[in-house]
């Protein structure tokens, strides 16, 4: 069979939305396009526990240090199941984290932002979370079938995050002067860079279409941005709490709420290296993966000395 | 037609493994990759619910665990290297499972009997 026809029977299959497996025929630019996205998933997930995890010994409770490391273990999960996902592409998971410390690979630059108070941690979870989450449920049904399947069992955890995030905000809006004042300050603080979370309006969006021909992606940017702002505006006032946004203001016409402009300059610096925390999580990566190499190396002599011993037994 | 295999899933059998690309090096410092099942509750079969790097088989069925059962998703896990894994050809899908195509006389519906029969 030419190519065209792998082309065009792959195609078919798409349009009539049956999954993508491992060992099916598939574009190699499919295979490459989900190689970059899965991949940055995961390392999005597993870079994401840094700014959370500088919290975890000041909590200001035992309930709350549980909420949060139970958190921050499920974010590693995701970036597990994600790594594994991208795997059955043929990457391998050495490769795939050498891309993310030499700088190939990227990841969502929220987490490029520092968490300055307790508040933080409940703004992550409500607008950070949420955020992903709006991203993360239509992927469910995403076209390759491992990647899907990850993605279901990740947004079953991601509920429990944006929740304890909420409340946990919730807790503090009816605290003190003080506590209402940090809630207030960290929703300042997170709200612009959560809308950029979503990516670069359609119009510039440089993978956007292709992507939704293969049903890797089933909205756009604009699209869930959109959900994600009429469903912010209204939870942040039960904090009573206000957005930091001047142009925010409910459209009857179009029944959404309009929003103001998004600071895309702001975006690409922090794409591309020069964000707050950049270097400071890279580097703590890097120290993580180094710090780990002899555990790593250790771990493999002993089993195959175990299993050079168990056939000689055998034997 | 065989540059397009490659990037076969690297763990079902020797014949599938992949050549080359980008799978080479780095890999051969990792530890091994496994797939992991479990069974969510007593009485059900064991399921396959996604794959894991571990160096020997205790290590597998202990981080298995951590990675897939935090919140009491099951009540025993099986591990096996993935390497050990072998798999249908999906390209020689339509011939392998033609067989059962045409066998409707299978199916309890293929039988047409009067309604004054009941409980079958
Ligand atoms: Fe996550
Ligand atoms: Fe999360």
């Amino acid at each position: 069979m030419p190519v065209q026809n792998f082309e065009s029977h792959f195609q078919e299959k798409i349009d009539a939305d049956v999954r993508i497996e491992p060992k099916d025929w598939m574009p190699e630019k499919y295979r490459q396009t989900l190689i970059r996205q899965i991949s940055q998933h995961a390392h999005s997930e597993i870079v994401g526990m840094l700014p959370e995890g500088n919290w975890i010994s000041r909590a200001p409770s035992l309930k709350r240090k549980q909420i949060l490391i139970a958190k921050v273990q499920d974010e590693a999960g995701h970036g597990l199941y994600l790594y594994s996902a991208a795997e059955t592409l043929g990457i391998s998971r050495d490769e795939m984290i050498g891309q993310l410390h030499s700088g190939k690979a990227k990841y969502s630059s929220i987490f490029n932002y520092p968490t300055l108070t307790w508040a933080d941690m409940g703004a992550i979870g409500w607008l950070v979370d949420g955020a992903a989450i709006m991203n993360q449920v239509p992927l469910c049904r995403t076209s390759y079938g491992p990647y899907s399947r990850a993605m279901i069992r990740v947004c079953k955890e991601e509920s429990f995050h944006q929740r304890q995030g909420f409340e946990s905000l919730l807790v503090l809006s009816r605290g003190t002067p003080e506590q209402r004042a940090m809630v207030q300050d960290a929703i300042d603080r997170w709200w612009w860079p959560s809308l950029m979370m979503f990516g670069p309006h359609d119009s510039e969006s440089l993978h956007s279409e292709q992507s939704m021909k293969w049903k890797i992606k089933r909205f756009s940017n604009d699209e869930l941005r959109q959900r994600f702002v009429d469903m912010i505006a209204e939870q942040v006032k039960l904090l009573g709490m206000t957005l930091p946004d001047p142009d925010l203001k409910w459209n009857e016409e179009r029944s959404h709420y309009d929003f103001g402009k998004i600071n895309w300059e702001e975006f690409w610096n922090v794409v591309s290296g020069n964000g707050p925390c950049n270097k400071q999580r890279l580097d703590a990566r890097k120290k993580a993966w180094d710090d780990g190499a002899w555990v790593r190396e250790a771990a493999k002599a002993h089993a195959e000395k175990r299993a050079a011993r168990n056939k000689q037994q055998a034997a | 037609m065989n540059y397009f295999r490659k990037y076969y899933y690297g763990d079902y059998g020797d014949k599938e493994a992949p050549t080359g690309g980008d799978t080479g090096k780095a890999a051969a410092n990792e530890w091994p990759l496994w797939e992991v099942f479990i069974r969510s509750k007593q009485g059900l079969d064991h399921k396959h619910v996604g794959s894991l790097h571990a160096a020997d088989a205790q290590m597998a069925v202990e981080n298995a665990r951590d990675v897939y059962t935090r919140r009491m998703e099951g009540v025993s896990i099986w591990v096996v290297e993935s390497k050990y894994i072998h798999a249908s050809n999906p390209d020689e899908a339509e011939s392998f499972y033609e067989p059962a195509e045409d066998k409707v006389y299978r199916h309890p519906t293929f039988y047409d009997l009067p309604d004054e029969v009941n409980h079958m």
